[in-house]
């Protein structure tokens, strides 16, 4: 309802941005410049020398990296727009980090894998339909502009997968369960969309 | 639940101004629901030729204020959304609202206490809420705020929590400022930190329910500090806004 309602006296404070900039903004987004932080609880200091990330569940066999492990596995760089639920977009964020694709070839998936929930290190979880995380969609970061990732951003580790709202880029992620059945996540079972399409506003549950 | 969220034409009924920066909307929603203390409204605003914004904020009103929801906004300087509402808007226009959201930062009388709340500037709207919802449900779990703000004059809801701190309910309320202070300051007078969080949180025992909403230092340093004197990290529930500061 309501689709075409016009507030009186709005204009809005259009960004002085090129048109090919607008267009990587989803309905309802709004740049920003800054990194906002957002998080349910406290953040967590998750110390290196206990840190493992592993892929479990529906696999033959699961497998796990420690830290020197993990950032000996084949980096790339990935330069991707960012879009949270809570309306702020950022472009052109920078990272370093291992592809999910890179990730997976360490594994033999279950023919019945067909969601993942990402977990993390304070007990967080988000769910995703597998293919959003293949293909060059998703990947593990442990910097971000050049940095270690910064804990109040995730860091050690963080996932992120820039096609979906930014609450699926678990932060603090420390493994990957594949699933045959769907299973809502944290914010998934608190009213958010379960899958969190920014270009089709999947803000909410029912959007 | 799975029912969408549908957006709906809110009227302002009132508009009233907390400090210098603040201003409380009152919205008629002709499809009023509950919501839960500590949850927020989506607003969207649309221009002639189509242009949106939208953003959320905190629910300042009781659940038990039925038919309309109060949201304290503040004027974030070059804010699209929020100098529109405060230098724009009026009683009587019509703003394109959806909610109640949010299931995680919420505070019902049902879930106890004792109840630590901290907020940093206007983060004590949602506060405010579950203080609100508290004296409504007739709830005595005792319970602490904790108030940063710059200047005395930047005290939202002052008043208010003054006379609620006064009702003999079991409920205190602790003033820091810390960019300036009135001469005869009895409060607070620096950031949060982990000795101001120990005589404040102190007498709620070791397991108080927390519930933290300011700029993200501010929640940073409070959630931190509550951590270092023991508090477990699955009582301590935040909500952050603004640059990260890094």
């Amino acid at each position: 309802m309501a689709n075409e309602f016009v507030t009186r006296g709005f204009v809005g404070k259009r960004q002085a941005s090129s048109a090919t900039k607008t267009q990587r903004i989803p309905p309802g987004q709004h740049e920003v410049k800054d990194f906002p932080v957002l998080s349910a609880g406290p953040t967590p200091r998750v110390a290196l020398d206990r840190w493992s990330f592993t892929i479990e569940g529906f696999v033959r066999e699961k497998v796990s990296w420690n830290w020197d492990e993990f950032l000996k596995l084949p980096a790339q760089q990935f330069t991707v727009d960012i879009h949270c639920v809570t309306t702020w977009s950022k472009l052109d964020t920078r990272w370093t980090g291992v592809s999910v694709d890179t990730l997976l070839e360490h594994v033999e998936l279950d023919p019945r894998a067909a969601f993942v929930t990402a977990y993390t290190f304070e007990g967080y979880t988000t769910n995703m339909p597998l293919p959003d995380i293949l293909n060059g969609r998703a990947f593990v970061a442990y910097e971000y502009d050049g940095l270690p990732l910064a804990a109040a951003h995730g860091g050690p580790v963080r996932l992120v997968v820039p096609h979906l709202y930014f609450w699926k880029s678990a932060k603090w992620v420390t493994g990957l369960r594949l699933m045959d059945k769907d299973r809502s996540g944290f914010w998934e079972s608190a009213g958010y969309n379960n899958h969190g399409d920014p270009w089709k506003e999947e803000r909410y549950t029912g959007d | 639940m799975n029912l969408p969220l549908q957006w709906q034409l809110a009227t302002i009924a009132a508009v009233r101004s907390e400090t210098p920066e603040v201003k409380t909307f009152s919205l008629h929603l002709p499809d009023w629901m509950r919501h839960r203390a500590g949850q927020h409204y989506d607003l969207r605003l649309r221009a002639a030729d189509g242009y949106e914004a939208q953003r959320s904020y905190s629910i300042a009103s009781a659940p038990e204020t039925e038919g309309q929801v109060q949201l304290t906004i503040e004027k974030i300087n070059d804010g699209e959304v929020s100098s529109f509402l405060h230098e724009v808007a009026v009683v009587g226009d019509r703003i394109e609202v959806r909610g109640p959201i949010g299931g995680y930062f919420v505070w019902e009388a049902a879930l106890g206490g004792p109840l630590l709340l901290i907020g940093g500037g206007s983060g004590v709207v949602p506060l405010m809420a579950m203080l609100r919802h508290r004296a409504a449900a007739g709830s005595r779990v005792p319970t602490r705020l904790l108030l940063s703000a710059r200047s005395y004059d930047d005290l939202i809801y002052r008043e208010e929590l003054d006379a609620l701190a006064a009702d003999g309910s079991g409920f205190e309320v602790f003033y820091t400022l810390t960019r300036s202070q009135p001469s005869d300051w009895h409060g607070y007078s620096r950031r949060i930190d982990a000795a101001m969080l120990a005589t404040v949180a102190g007498p709620l025992g070791r397991t108080p329910l927390c519930y933290i909403c300011g700029p993200t230092l501010l929640v940073e340093a409070a959630a931190n500090g509550l951590a270092e004197i023991g508090v477990p990290a699955n009582r301590i529930r935040t909500e952050r806004f603004g640059p990260s500061g890094s």
